[in-house]
């Protein structure tokens, strides 16, 4: 029973930590199939915006107008947009909140225990939410192909695409900053709520113009606003407002710090 | 009674006799686990007050004692999960979380730390996937036993089956240190046999195993040395053996009839008596020279010895009286 010391002692030497803190594709395929196992995020996320595209983008009575005086599409083009803004906001905030489900199952002290870095980790969760994100925008699109409404040149639709998608990362980092937040493991539905308030604030679905003066003032605060107006511009031709920037800019701050604060904090606890 | 008695003697013990560990341990090579003045306060609470503790490669260690007695704190720093407030802690000869880094630690918990929705065969492959070298995942399965329901999502196998894939999941890296944290909670006592032999087997390819219990009857009969912890501090290290010894002493019990208290209390290395009827209860430091003396210098006869149990020693050595004795037997005990 004399341990084999001389035997373990080079295997010491030999023994490396994990080349990119442990990030690798085999975690990545598998974060991405047990998202898409989830029956309610994949409804929530991918079917229904798809859902009310069919109901409100194909609408004969006015989908056929131009989206704007000098816009370069109809209004269901503009529709479909919009609720590809909503998907993949949705998929990638469900995507980052599923940390909080993580540290509830004790998974998180679990993964402390493994060469990952929280980098990688945060990495890798990141690039989840952008997967589901892209398979929302991508359902979205290929049903607005598919019906044959949307009218935009082509690069339209890709840079529409592209920004909507590209656009949604900082929802990827509100999602992580409530997923840390939040401790319980019903901060799905919460969630759920909190988007349909800000989709409903950054005028996805009822554009700010219409609001009262004293509300479209806050409603221009909101996360949802400057992104919303942000992924339109391609399709309105109706130029960048700096404050749309700032806005996007401002909330991916406020929420990777969050997420950087709570995530802290939650590392110091244990 | 006597208990209670010895209780008070037992109080001032702090033995930390850190070379008196058996064991199939190694002299060369880094300490497998070396904590110097390890200190945790949580706000007001001080969890740890002052941990000396050497571990060396191929040990089987317990640490004993009862809730709050700063077992979780202590296993917390040496995994890297928390930092000490002061003092130092190498595992391997380096930090903490270099050698997780590496895979030179695992850890098996005593609930949670699995994701329902991924399948047994999944969740092994994940926490494959992060380290720089492991060992095939069919292997480990096989190894584990969960073969057979690779495929079943984790929420859906039993308490059992869960620690077996949790094990499993320890043991994908090799690590040198292997750490268990209350491991066999909730198992039957089959399954807390089979899972020890598991343990012991695999200790005997030279991996340090440190578990913390509160089943004494486990550190006394799978651990090379215990370490029982009271308060933030240790109040013994030793083998099973020596700390049943240095808790209680042992009991000399014969038949003499007509013995006076006085005669008794002057016998050889006696520290209580008791009398009833015929028969003489002696509880001694030395129960040898007890022995002898009643054997050959008195009518004495049926004489028994016989070793408090380890339940008795542990509660003796973890008892929350904080007054100091006068240390009688801690002289006695300490090898």
């Amino acid at each position: 029973m004399t341990a084999p010391l001389s035997a373990i002692a080079p295997d010491l030497a030999a023994r490396r930590a994990p080349a990119l803190g442990g990030f690798n594709l085999t975690a990545l395929k598998l974060e991405v199939r047990r998202l898409l196992r989830n029956r309610r995020t994949v409804i929530i996320a991918i079917v229904a915006p798809v859902v009310l595209f069919l109901l409100f983008g194909l609408n004969k009575a006015y989908v056929h107008q131009p989206a704007g005086p000098g816009a370069h599409g109809n209004i269901s083009a503009f529709v479909m947009v919009s609720l590809a803004v909503y998907g993949a906001v949705v998929a990638t905030t469900f995507a980052g909140a599923m940390v909080s489900i993580e540290r509830a199952q004790g998974w998180s002290r679990q993964l402390r225990l493994t060469p990952l870095s929280p980098v990688a980790y945060i990495a890798m969760k990141i690039m989840t939410a952008l997967v589901l994100g892209a398979c929302s925008v991508a359902a979205t699109f290929v049903v607005g192909a598919l019906s044959d409404k949307p009218s935009m040149s082509t690069g339209l639709w890709i840079a529409s695409g592209l920004s909507v998608w590209i656009g949604s990362l900082l929802f990827a980092a509100f999602g992580l900053f409530l997923g840390y937040l939040l401790p319980a493991e019903n901060v799905m539905q919460l969630i759920g709520l909190i988007l349909a308030a800000l989709s409903f604030a950054g005028g996805l679905f009822i554009p700010v113009s219409q609001f009262a003066a004293g509300v479209r003032d806050v409603a221009k605060w909101t996360p949802m606003y400057g992104l919303n107006q942000l992924v339109h511009t391609p399709l309105l031709g109706n130029g960048v407002d700096w404050t749309w920037v700032v806005n996007v800019l401002a909330w991916l701050i406020i929420f990777s710090a969050g997420a950087a604060w709570r995530m802290r904090k939650d590392t110091a606890r244990v | 009674m006597l208990l209670v008695a010895y209780r008070r003697q037992t109080e001032s013990m702090t033995i930390t006799t850190t070379d008196s560990g058996a064991g199939p341990a190694s002299t060369h090579g880094p300490l497998a686990v070396d904590l110097a003045g390890i200190r945790k306060n949580f706000g007001h609470v001080q969890a740890v007050r002052g941990i000396d503790l050497q571990l060396r490669s191929g040990e089987i260690v317990a640490i004993l004692g009862p809730n709050g007695a700063g077992k979780t704190s202590t296993i917390d720093i040496i995994l890297g999960l928390s930092q000490p407030s002061s003092g130092t802690v190498s595992v391997l000869g380096m930090h903490p979380r270099q050698a997780i880094s590496r895979g030179l630690i695992s850890a098996v918990m005593q609930t949670g730390g699995l994701l329902k929705d991924l399948t047994v065969r999944e969740t092994v492959e994940y926490t494959a996937s992060l380290f720089a070298h492991s060992q095939p995942v069919q292997e480990v399965l096989s190894g584990a036993g969960i073969t057979e329901v690779a495929d079943r999502r984790v929420g859906k196998c039993s308490g059992g089956e869960q620690q077996r894939l949790r094990f499993a999941l320890a043991l994908l890296s090799n690590p040198e240190l292997l750490v268990l944290d209350e491991p066999t909670t909730g198992m039957d006592v089959e399954g807390r046999r089979s899972f020890w032999s598991a343990i012991r087997k695999d200790a005997e390819q030279g991996r340090t195993v440190l578990f913390a219990t509160h089943y004494l009857e486990e550190a006394d009969a799978y651990a090379d040395r215990i370490v029982l912890l009271r308060h933030g501090v240790m109040v013994a290290d030793g083998t099973a053996a020596e700390i049943k010894a240095m808790a209680a002493g042992r009991t000399v019990r014969a038949t003499l009839p007509g013995a006076s208290e006085i005669m008794l209390t002057g016998l050889p290395g006696a520290e209580q008596v008791e009398i009833r009827g015929d028969t003489v209860l002696v509880h001694s430091n030395d129960s040898d020279a007890t022995a002898r003396y009643l054997l050959t210098q008195t009518a004495a006869r049926d004489l028994e010895i016989t070793a408090r149990g380890i339940e008795e020693a542990f509660l003796a050595l973890t008892g929350d009286e904080t007054d100091a004795g006068t240390g009688a037997l801690a002289t006695g005990a300490q090898t």
